[in-house]
């Protein structure tokens, strides 16, 4: 098993993505936090994983405030004893135009959509990574920190708030993976492409044949693809690999 | 998901790419030989070219045959087109099909570019770029028919950024990249995932000949500390060869220690 003895805090742990990587990382022998505000949802993960033989901790709490991280990260040190990878998985959307005007009515993002989307997508996993790499600095055996960032980073109509946080991802992944290689500790991002999750069970019928049409693999990616490229970033396999973004998004990306 | 679970760990003690046949290109040594083991190891028969070192390419047969796999070494310079149509016919006969083409040769003749001569600059688009060409182009029918298939091309991080001494093989890596995305947007209906990885630089015999000076280089841009080991670039195709990596196409993934970011 590629994560036997290893603890992996995972974010956003309730659903998609998180959910299927929380499984996936069970199956290879971690021991693992979840956290998420859906405490409900979370048990239930939690369960699946107990069922399967697997170990998991979870904790309901918001990836924005300090304090609700720094009980995510002490739950991996008093259940566990260690940490040793954190997948930065939390994540949302509120779209909408910047900037709508017709009929001389004036429409805007408001801050009821910028400040959230940035607090979660990208001062949440600012929070997250700078609470996991102290126990693995302090360990003084390495670690790796996951971000999530998404080809939304690359520009997308409609997702000015989400663009520029995974955007800021990227950034924020680089300069920790500069920051944090001398504790060799590895930071590298996931950018999936459209996965078929609740975040895109939305997409009007319509738009979507416009989307699929763009992907040169023809189809939307499954939670669990996503996560089987958390676990490479996680594995051995990775080891040599830091301040990267890895898109798996069904060559969308390409040539963008 | 029990059942599923069950599944997942039949396929893992099975070998993640169970049975499937791989071409590597110049597999004799260094990182092509790491990744012709590793495909072995992780359950593929491996049919791999090799051009001059017949001894080491001999030896290293042996060691895909000592995992209980086949193991097919053929003579070839990658810079003939006809050459390649001949290795891939080989391959299908001699292993029964073709599930993985891995582009690794590759070579390199360094010159500032006001000193470099024709022959520099043709030999080494010849082997690196055109090569790649060759053997996409001779093993695409096959994987497009069964509608299904991994390739993945061996670039270089100097192929992303350019490298002083070196506008042959970075152009010739450059033009890699376009050629896996270009590659990868025409085969993505028919199932065939098309990518590439950059290393940067890798404790190979190429490299264990060069000056000091240009690993002391390399080792102040690296952010890990140190160079990084065949094994460690092969894990990574590996991976991009497995189911795992399925819905992943058209990109480069840097193995490169955080030397480039």
């Amino acid at each position: 098993m590629k994560l036997e003895g290893k603890v992996a805090w995972i974010t956003g742990a309730a659903n998609g993505i998180g959910r299927a990587t929380a499984l996936r990382f069970a199956q290879e022998g971690a021991g693992l936090v979840l956290g998420d505000l859906e405490e409900g949802a979370l048990d239930e993960v939690a369960g699946e994983i107990r069922q399967g033989g697997g170990r998991a901790a979870i904790v309901a709490g918001d990836v924005t405030r300090r304090e609700d991280v720094h009980r995510m990260s002490e739950a991996a040190l008093s259940e566990f004893g260690r940490l040793d990878i954190l997948i930065n998985n939390a994540g949302i959307n509120r779209d909408g135009l910047a900037v709508k005007v017709k009929d001389g009515q004036v429409q805007q993002m408001g801050d009821d959509m910028w400040d959230p989307v940035l607090a979660v997508n990208l001062k949440g996993a600012f929070l997250c990574a700078q609470a996991a790499a102290v126990p693995m600095i302090q360990r003084g055996e390495g670690g790796r920190v996951v971000n999530t960032s998404s080809i939304g980073a690359l520009g997308n109509i409609g997702q000015a708030n989400y663009a520029a946080s995974k955007a800021g991802v990227i950034g924020l992944t680089k300069t920790l993976a500069l920051e944090w290689a001398r504790y060799n500790i590895t930071v590298n991002c996931v950018a999936p492409g459209a996965t078929a999750t609740r975040m895109t069970a939305g997409i009007p019928e319509k738009l979507m044949e416009g989307l699929l049409a763009k992907i040169p693999l023809r189809r939307l990616a499954r939670p669990e693809e996503i996560a089987e490229a958390h676990l490479f970033l996680a594995s051995e396999a990775a080891a040599y690999i830091t301040g990267q973004v890895l898109f798996v998004d069904g060559g969308i990306s390409v040539g963008v | 998901m029990s059942e599923q679970f069950r599944e997942r760990v039949a396929t893992a003690a099975a070998g993640l790419l169970q049975d499937k046949v791989a071409l590597v290109t110049g597999a004799s040594m260094g990182i092509g030989e790491a990744i012709a083991l590793d495909l072995a190891a992780n359950g593929a028969h491996v049919a791999f070219t090799y051009r001059r070192h017949a001894e080491e390419a001999a030896c290293v047969a042996g060691r895909i045959e000592q995992r209980s796999r086949k193991a097919l070494a053929l003579q070839a310079d990658v810079a003939s087109f006809e050459e390649a149509q001949r290795v891939v016919a080989q391959v299908r006969d001699g292993l029964g099909q073709l599930d993985i083409l891995v582009n690794n040769a590759g070579m390199n003749w360094d010159a500032v570019v006001w000193k470099m001569t024709e022959e520099q600059w043709d030999q080494v688009i010849s082997v690196d770029l055109k090569g790649t060409f060759n053997y996409i182009r001779a093993a695409a029918p096959i994987l497009k028919e069964q509608g299904s298939g991994k390739i993945v091309n061996v670039t270089s991080i100097n192929g992303l950024r350019g490298k002083f001494g070196q506008s042959n093989y970075s152009a010739a890596k450059g033009g890699v990249i376009a050629l896996t995305k270009t590659v990868a947007r025409e085969l993505g209906r028919s199932n065939v995932n098309v990518n590439a990885v950059a290393p940067g630089l890798i404790e190979t015999p190429m490299v264990k000949q060069a000056p000091e000076q240009v690993r002391e280089m390399a080792l102040a841009e690296i952010v890990l500390g140190r160079l990084g080991t065949p094994e460690e670039v092969a894990w990574v195709v590996t991976f991009l060869c497995s189911a795992a990596a399925r819905h992943i196409t058209g990109q480069v993934i840097q193995v490169d220690g955080g030397q480039y970011m």
